[in-house]
This record gives structure tokens, sequence and C-alpha cells, in this order.
């Protein structure tokens, strides 16, 4: 995880807001780092992850969380984590009878319907252990990424109705938090992903939108980062609502900064 | 905004359309300016008489919102303020929880709120979904029993369009506007009011004309600096849209507090501390001018100025002082004519 992130959100492991669902989008630029950093985090604070990883492979969540302080490979094997690798499941679907079911398996279907397969397995992923000892503070959701569902032919209004069913069983049933990444299409006409885009930050407690800078591409400034608290049922409250940062992704960690102050121009 | 609360602090046939908590500005009338501010006053109130009479009739409401300006507490202060008027107020929830929606109502209001939980189940993956889906519980809130002046709030009418279809979502939607009569004809109708909460990114311009068309008043929110506003838009038959802008806020009980105007802009004052700093302090040339310099400089006659003496100078030329001369002094080449080339004129 990023301290810097943890200070720009004012939050910490051991002391996080439960319940929430937090919307993490990109337009014109990469913005995995946030899942990286939210991935690390909530191993970090001792949760059960649930991680449905639809476009890059274990390994490369593993490298990056090594250097992010975590070992995937170690909270899989102890249970914490339960990973969902889609790219290599993916071809599983194909080679399996077709009666047994697969969470993927909207991918045979001719006409791709819905992801109660995938909500089924989150759920099963996420329960609470029946022997009473909870082993994890709350169950985490972890998606990356939603938008490569609208590729691979489900509706938008299929993923929102899947992101539904999520918030009730993992924010509203168990009190755990959601984190899922959503790119933005920016100028390109994408009716489906717009709906998914605005329909998930209507629900959005917090959304963290990177964006490339608009002037292209910079050495030392990596893109913006645009943080904005939403309260869907209650007033708003009297904080900040919204804050834009800059920030440089280094090997490590990413720095975070006010707009026009990196340190490369003072 | 001031007054669809008040439309639901009055339904008709109750008071003689007395406008609540406007004080009168000069009871004595003191002075045209009195007057002018008393008569703009009565002129907005008459326009705001028209617009309570207007919703009072019930129909559809739409509370349009965005990301950035959400209308769902709006729509909570607006089902409290029905609440606390005694009217039965059904939630049609899809998109947040029973618990999540009555947080911040106290008890009083709670208990006039019915609602019909459509968030658990709603497509029955988990076998707990309401009878008939989206649509059979919709249709189930038209045919409902509850005597008295009821509230039916749809949280949110855009889950709705997004999963039904749009004739059907309209048709029912008709049907719950419809003026629910009480069995026997005699007794006065009640008019329901229909709240939809729209996210208005989500629809293209289709549907949402299609809900316009339905809607007896449109609540755009907005607002500036942290400050919501809402824009009203209100059809009343044969007549034009009435438009009004009310800035507001909501508290943390879901009061409406309506405010003036807009929030005023903040000036960007310069530090009352530091002296206005001088830009010609620091320069390398000189930008003032001594005593004798400023004499000459006024005393100075531009060459193009025409002032009188110029005209006399060049009416009389006086005796010839330093005038130029000019000698020449021809080349070999030079091909000297003496003739003068206008001799040939008669002129």
């Amino acid at each position: 995880m990023f301290p810097e992130l943890n200070n720009l959100l004012n939050t910490t492991p051991d002391r996080t807001e439960q319940g929430k669902l937090t919307l993490l989008c990109d337009a014109k630029t990469d913005g995995s780092f946030l899942v990286h950093h939210f991935l690390s985090f909530y191993l970090k604070a001792n949760c059960k992850v649930c991680f449905v990883a639809l476009v890059q492979s274990f390994s490369h969540y593993n490298i990056v969380g090594r250097k992010l302080g975590v070992s995937l490979t170690a909270a899989r094997e102890c249970g914490q984590l339960v990973f969902l690798e889609g790219l290599k499941s993916s071809v599983d679907v194909f080679f399996r009878a077709q009666a047994e079911p697969h969470p993927l398996q909207f991918l045979r279907e001719a006409d791709a319907g819905s992801l109660q397969p995938v909500y089924e397995f989150v759920r099963e992923a996420l329960k609470p252990v029946e022997d009473g000892q909870a082993a994890w503070r709350y169950p985490v959701l972890l998606v990356d990424d939603l938008s490569v569902l609208l590729s691979l032919g489900l509706g938008a209004v299929a993923v929102l109705d899947f992101m539904h069913y999520c918030r009730v069983a993992v924010c509203w049933e168990q009190k755990g938090n959601i984190v899922a990444l959503v790119h933005d299409s920016g100028d390109a006409e994408d009716e489906e992903n717009d709906i998914l885009l605005n329909g998930l930050s209507h629900q959005s407690h917090l959304i963290l939108r990177a964006e490339g800078l608009a002037t292209g591409f910079c050495r030392d400034v990596h893109g913006q980062l645009r943080i904005l608290w939403r309260t869907p049922s209650q007033p708003a409250a009297q904080r900040d609502r919204s804050l834009t940062y800059q920030y440089k992704i280094q090997d490590k960690s990413v720095s975070f900064f006010a707009k026009g102050m990196s340190p490369a121009v003072l | 905004m001031l007054n669809i609360i008040d439309s639901f602090q009055m339904r008709p046939g109750v008071g003689g359309g007395r406008i609540h908590g406007v004080p009168p500005l000069c009871p004595e009338g003191g002075g045209s300016a009195g007057r002018d501010v008393i008569r703009g006053r009565r002129r907005r109130d008459r326009r705001g008489l028209e617009m309570e009479s207007v919703l009072a009739l019930g129909g559809l409401v739409l509370l349009r919102d965005s990301v950035e300006w959400e209308g769902r507490s709006l729509l909570k202060a607006l089902i409290k303020k029905s609440a606390l008027c005694g009217e039965r107020v059904h939630i049609l929830g899809c998109e947040v929880s029973e618990d999540e929606f009555r947080e911040g109502f106290d008890a009083s209001v709670n208990s006039r709120l019915i609602y019909h939980d459509l968030f658990r189940d709603p497509l029955n993956w988990s076998g707990e979904a309401l009878p008939g889906g989206p649509l059979g519980a919709l249709q189930a809130m038209c045919k409902r029993t509850d005597r008295g002046p009821v509230t039916i709030a749809l949280d949110s009418l855009s889950w709705l369009l997004l999963h039904l279809p749009c004739p059907a979502l309209c048709q029912a939607l008709c049907a719950l506007s419809q003026q629910h009569s009480r069995p026997g004809g005699s007794s006065p109708v009640e008019p329901v009011r229909v709240l939809g909460l729209l996210h208005e990114e989500l629809h293209g311009p289709g549907p949402l004309g299609a809900l316009s068309s339905l809607a007896q008043a449109e609540v755009t929110l907005s607002g500036t600096m942290g400050q919501a506003s809402a824009h009203i838009l209100s059809w009343r038959p044969q007549q034009c849209p009435a438009r009004q802008t009310q800035w507001f806020s909501i508290l943390p009980d879901f009061s409406l507090d309506l405010q003036g105007g807009p929030p005023l802009e903040s000036q960007p004052h310069p530090e009352p501390h530091t002296p206005p700093v001088d830009p010609t302090a620091h320069v390398t040339f000189n930008l003032h001018l001594s005593e004798s310099e400023r004499a000459a400089k006024d005393s100075l006659t531009l060459p193009f100025q025409f002032s009188s003496e110029k005209q006399q100078a060049l009416l009389r030329p006086g005796p010839r002082q330093a005038t130029g001369r000019i000698f020449y002094e021809p080349d070999a080449y030079d091909d000297l004519d003496q003739e003068d080339p206008d001799d040939d004129l008669d002129v």
C-alpha cells in the first residue's frame, strides 16, 4: 500500500470504514496501481479478500505485492486470499463438462445472460466461517476490472446487477467493503461503459479517478488523481468533498503532491 | 423549492391560500420602496400559489440528480415532510437497504414509512424476491387499499427504467399517479404524489423525455461552491411551464434549509496588513519628472498642433530666417531643362 495515499484518504489498515463501495476509474492512463494499493492495504488490515482478477495473472499481482510488502502466495495458502484468476480459468470453462458450474460459464453461453455464477462464487468465498472464530476482520471484494466484462459480451445492466448483489452480500450483510476498477472510455462513444461507470458512481461512497495529464505525457508527473467522497444516503458532510492531486509512480511507492508542486519543477 | 415544501403542508380545500411563514415587510407600508418590495413579494407569492396548486394536484415529480449532486437526501427530506403532515409514505427501495434508507429519520417519521424491499433480491437469485418481480411490486402499489393522502417514493426510477421496458414503466406510473377515488364516489378524491429519483446520466433522451411528459414537475439538482440548488420546472394544464431556482441545504436530520440566493463569490482580497506594491519602485529607468522638466514639457508646442500663432506665421511669412537653401552641382550627364513643363497650361 502507499502510505501517502492513506494520508490523503485519511485511513490506515487499523482504522477503516466498513460497508463501503470504492470505485476506481482511470481515463487516458493506467489506474492499476490503485488496485495494487487496495489489495495490499486490505491484506495488511487482516481482512478476508476475494480477488476477481480478470486482466492479469496471479504472478503479476504477486510480484507487485511483494514490492508493497505482502505475499499473495502466503495469503492464499492460509486462506486469507481467494483468487479467481480469470485468464487461466477461462480456458478451463471450455474443457469442463458443461453441467459442472463454473464462475465464468457465461463465456460459453450464446446469449450472455447474467453473472450469477460469479456472484455465487464470491458469496461462497466470503461467507463467514461457521465455527464462530473470526480469523479475519471483515470481507473485502476486489474486482479488476469490470470493463473487460463488457468486452466479453455482457451488458452494462448485467454487470450492474452483479455489483448490486455483491453489495447486498458483502457490504450490507457482512459489513465488508468492495473495490472495483472501471475504465473510462473518455471521448470514445461507449454508451454501455458510460452507463456502467455512472451507475456505479451513484452507488459509491468513494471515487478515485486517475487521469492522464491534459497536456500529455510527462516524465516526472504521471497523472492526476481526483478523490470524490460521496454520501449516497446521508446529507453531504461539511468536509472537503473533492480533492485533486498529481502523482508519480516509482518502483515501490507512489508520491502525491499538489498540482504544479512536483519536486522536479520546484 | 419553498413551494414544493409548502405544497406538502397544504392540501386543496384547506385554508384560504395563505402562505406560511411570510411576515409582512412593513405593516405600515412606509415609503414607495417598501411598497414595491411588498408588491414584488406578493407577485412571487402569487406565482408560488400557482405552483402550490399544481403540486397539490398530485402526480409525478421527478428528482433528477447527478453523481456530483446526489438527490437521495432531498428525496428523504421530502418524505419526512410528508410523513410529518400525517401522510403515509410507501417507498419502493431498489438501490439501498431499508436500514440505510431509514437512517437519520426519527421514530415518528419511521412509523409512517412502509418500505417495499426490492434491494435484497430484485432478480430472485437468492429466492427471496418480492412476488412478480420489480413490475409486480410496482403494480401492487397501485392496488393498495389504504385510505388517506399518500406519497409514493421510487428509489430509484433509474433502476426501474434499466430493468423494465419503458412503456410498461410509463403505464405503471400513469396508473400510480391517477387520483385514488374511494369506493362510493361521493367523497372527494385524494391526490397521490409520486416522487421518482432519476439519475439523469444513465438514460438517453428518449426515456427521459417520456418520463418528463408524464411528470407534473421536475426538480433538477445542481449547485456551485458546495451549495446545492434545485431548478424546478412545473407544468400546469394549458399554461406555460413555470421555472424557479431555489438554493438549499439539507440538515443532518433531513430538514430542508432554504437559502435566499447563491453563495457569495469569495473575492481575492489582498492581505490587509501588506501595503500595495509600487510597480515603479525598482525599474532601471526614470519614470518621474522634476518641476523644470514638467514645465518645459507643458510649454512645448507639438509640431503638428495647429494654433493661432502658427496660422499667423503661415499667412504672413516673416523675414527669412534660417531657411534651407539647396546647392546643386550638376554632373556632366545631367540634362537640365529650364522650361517649366506647366507653361502650356492655361490655368
